[in-house]
């Protein structure tokens, strides 16, 4: 018997011994004491060169009047912030302020991420915001984001390059666009046009086609409908057309077709407010006035639309009070009028809230003339799986554009993967 | 390292007794060798713990619709209650049907990577094990060499192959200037695919290099004596003598190299991530895709995937493994 024990014992002994790694997880909003100042951490998913600057600024104006919080900045990069974020929200290390995605945002709020904002210091002036933009950040009857900027997709163009071809007016089809890029090319001896390939600029075909993913009111799947399949074959019919430029699938597409744009080597490109900034520094564009913004094309349908884009401020659920309550303070103080003006003025990003467009962001090139076109724009339907069908269309779109599936197959295969996702729908 | 073991395992030659219970067997096994089961219980624990139950786990979720939103949690404020259901195994019949698209196709590619990985890995290795095994001078320091891209820590290699076939990297710029083009190995299909089983050889060849020399290094030379007096030519050497030598070491490294290459997931993670690079996905990445990086995550089809995959792996073992037998090989696995 005594042998017994001493063998229970051995081996506790050697598996406590063994078993005794791995640390407790670290969280990111540690060192909680309720006399010292609160450190919230804020994960930024703006631009690191062009945007964050102006953020980082806001975030030090905001220490200086709230001396009791301090602000952990975390610049992450866009493209892995959504996972990152999910990842960490499961677990733990989820920062208590994200900058998230319009699209992101109800899916985070279903998956109980987020805390609720109405009636909260964050969401003060509620009634201030455009309405769409907080529908857009709802999910079960409450807010989970105070939108911070707006956007949409419009189309840009060299106006000196266009004075050159003896082209007058910007195109509104895609018939024309692609005729006015054959034309410069001829005349101007530069490419007209560039399509981006990722799937977000793939909107546009599909609205002008009248269609979308799903139709949520008949809860229908209707990304490979005849509409849809049109829709791609318009977007295909690009490539290769001339005046076009080479189709760039590679990861650093988006940056070189600016590159090209902003010297003047493209005429015309389908693209954000978020890039103003970045093409005002351009060579072609020395005078600001030479930056055309016109709706993005319509389709067979006579209908033009973008997707409504933007970002908002979200709280992370899983923090304490103190922390709940200082980021509130924070996400309030980020999306207030000033805050917002100073944002558009820097960074030519569009505001969300009626107040925050003063004489000086209603005078600026950029802005006015993405706000002019913003009633183009096709707010999401409030479906908290949308984002999600961006995943899988991503690659089928990549695929199309490559001639690497025919556009039946690739959509046929998204419209499965959006099958997965909404069980209740049906597909075609 | 002996150890003296109580009672020890040194077995008295009794007459038969009659075969008594299993309980009583296992009394009396556990008088005679307490000690070691004590000094294997924290083994079977941890592996119980680490191996079994995630494993027991994955099974069980597999014939579940679990996702990251019907998995119950509670995030401060919010609660969410536990609401997936078994639903047997629908999972399996919506994947091995291809009803979900996603399967077959990242089955062949899958199959395509494993078989050219490693016969890229196995003749390169081979070829250069024949060209280190012979009295040259800095032997040594060719064979340090060659082991480095083994040596070096993947993610590092990794990154430093990220750089240079990034779309203005090295390999882009020499092909540019020799008026190649300039593929997109990072993110065009067709040349991720191609960029991988690159890379992949890169860093599988060592392993395959220094096992074949071992075997070399065992064939006696008396045979390579005889067969020189015999007349052979040096091909002749090679395929006669030199292959059936090394039958059993290339048996070995064969199948654990497939086993290897089919889950090697550090190459196609680290270089590729989870942009746009969907055609490049294996088997098991896809399955940590369909983990880790979507929303909502879809825990139920990643654990039907990898239980899918690990019986892959069984099947083709025990395959092999007979297969081998059928040939009168020994392979000492």
């Amino acid at each position: 018997m005594r042998r017994g024990i001493a063998a229970a014992v051995l081996a506790t002994a050697i598996a406590v011994s063994a078993s005794a790694c791995g640390g407790s997880g670290s969280t990111a909003s540690s060192s909680n004491k309720a006399s010292g100042p609160v450190t919230i951490t804020w994960w930024d998913t703006s631009d690191a060169t062009n945007e964050a600057p102006t953020y980082k600024l806001l975030v030090s104006e905001f220490e200086t009047a709230n001396p009791s919080i301090k602000v952990n900045y975390v610049n992450v990069p866009f493209g892995t912030a959504q996972t990152k974020f999910q990842t960490a929200a499961g677990s733990s290390g989820a920062p208590d302020v994200l900058r998230s995605d319009v699209g992101w945002t109800p899916a985070f709020a279903k998956a109980g991420y987020l805390a609720p904002l109405d009636g909260t210091p964050a969401m003060a002036d509620e009634s201030a915001f455009e309405s769409t933009l907080i529908k857009q950040a709802s999910y079960n009857g409450h807010v989970y984001g105070a939108p911070q900027v707006t956007d949409t997709l419009g189309l840009m163009y060299n106006k000196q390059l266009f004075a050159k071809a003896g082209i007058t007016a910007a195109p509104t089809t895609w018939d024309q666009l692609k005729a006015d890029a054959a034309l410069i090319k001829q005349k101007d001896g530069v490419d007209g046009f560039a399509l981006e390939a990722a799937s977000y600029y793939a909107m546009p075909f599909l609205f002008g086609e009248g269609t979308d993913f799903v139709d949520t009111a008949n809860n229908k799947i209707t990304i490979n409908s005849a509409a849809a399949v049109k829709a791609m074959t318009t977007a295909k019919s690009f490539v290769g057309a001339p005046g076009i430029s080479k189709l760039d699938v590679t990861a650093d597409a988006d940056t070189d077709i600016m590159d090209s744009f902003q010297t003047g080597k493209v005429a015309m490109v389908i693209q954000g407010p978020w890039d103003i900034t970045n093409v005002y520094a351009g060579s072609a564009f020395t005078s600001k006035s030479n930056l055309g913004i016109a709706p993005v094309p319509e389709g067979s349908t006579g209908t033009a639309g973008a997707p409504t884009g933007g970002q908002n401020l979200v709280v992370y659920a899983g923090a304490d009070a103190a922390h709940l309550a200082a980021s509130e303070k924070f996400v309030g103080f980020m999306t207030s009028a000033a805050s917002e003006t100073e944002t558009a003025l820097k960074n030519g990003t569009l505001p969300t809230r009626t107040d925050a467009y003063t004489a000086a962001v209603n005078a600026n090139l950029g802005i006015e003339g993405y706000q002019a076109i913003l009633k183009y724009s096709v707010p999401r339907p409030a479906l908290p799986e949308y984002s999600s069908f961006y995943a899988s269309f991503a690659t089928d779109y990549t695929k199309i554009l490559a001639g690497q599936e025919s556009i039946q197959t690739g959509l046929g295969n998204t419209s499965s993967a959006i099958a997965k996702l909404l069980p209740s729908y049906a597909a075609q | 390292m002996t150890v003296a073991v109580e009672g020890g395992a040194v077995e008295k030659r009794l007459p038969r007794a009659p075969r008594r219970g299993p309980v009583a067997r296992m009394k009396q096994s556990y008088d005679r060798y307490w000690y070691a089961w004590a000094m294997a219980a924290p083994v079977v624990l941890v592996l119980g713990l680490v191996v079994l139950y995630p494993l027991g786990r994955g099974i069980y979720l597999s014939l579940t619709n679990a996702t990251s939103l019907n998995v119950g949690r509670t995030i401060g404020v919010n609660h969410i209650p536990n609401s997936y259901s078994w639903v047997g195994l629908h999972n399996y019949e919506q994947i091995l049907s291809g009803a979900d698209h996603e399967f077959w196709p990242h089955v062949w590619w899958t199959l395509v990577w494993t078989v050219a990985c490693v016969a890229l890995t196995y003749s390169l290795g081979l070829g250069l094990a024949l060209l280190i095994n012979r009295q040259l001078r800095g032997r040594t320091f060719y064979r340090v060499l060659l082991v480095l891209p083994w040596a070096v820590p993947t993610f590092v290699t990794m990154f430093s192959w990220r750089l240079l076939l990034a779309d203005n990297g090295l390999v882009n710029s020499a092909l540019s200037g020799l008026g190649l083009g300039a593929p997109g190995w990072l993110s065009d299909p067709t040349w991720q695919r191609v960029a991988a089983i690159g890379v992949n050889t890169w860093v599988g060849f060592p392993f395959m290099m220094v096992s074949l020399l071992g075997g070399m290094q065992a064939i006696p030379s008396e045979l390579y004596e005889a067969a020189e007096m015999d007349g052979a030519t040096p091909w002749q050497r090679f395929r006669y003598v030199t292959l059936p030598g090394l039958r059993p070491v290339s048996n070995t490294v064969i199948l654990l190299s497939v086993i290897w290459t089919f889950n090697q997931f550090n190459v196609i993670d680290l270089m590729f991530g989870y942009g746009s690079s969907d055609s490049v996905q294996i088997l098991v990445t896809y399955a940590y895709q369909l983990f880790f990086n979507q929303q909502p995550q879809d825990y139920a089809n990643s654990a039907a995937y990898g239980v899918i995959i690990l019986s892959m792996l069984i099947v083709f073992a025990s395959v092999y493994r007979r297969w081998l037998k059928r040939n009168e090989q020994q392979v000492g696995i």
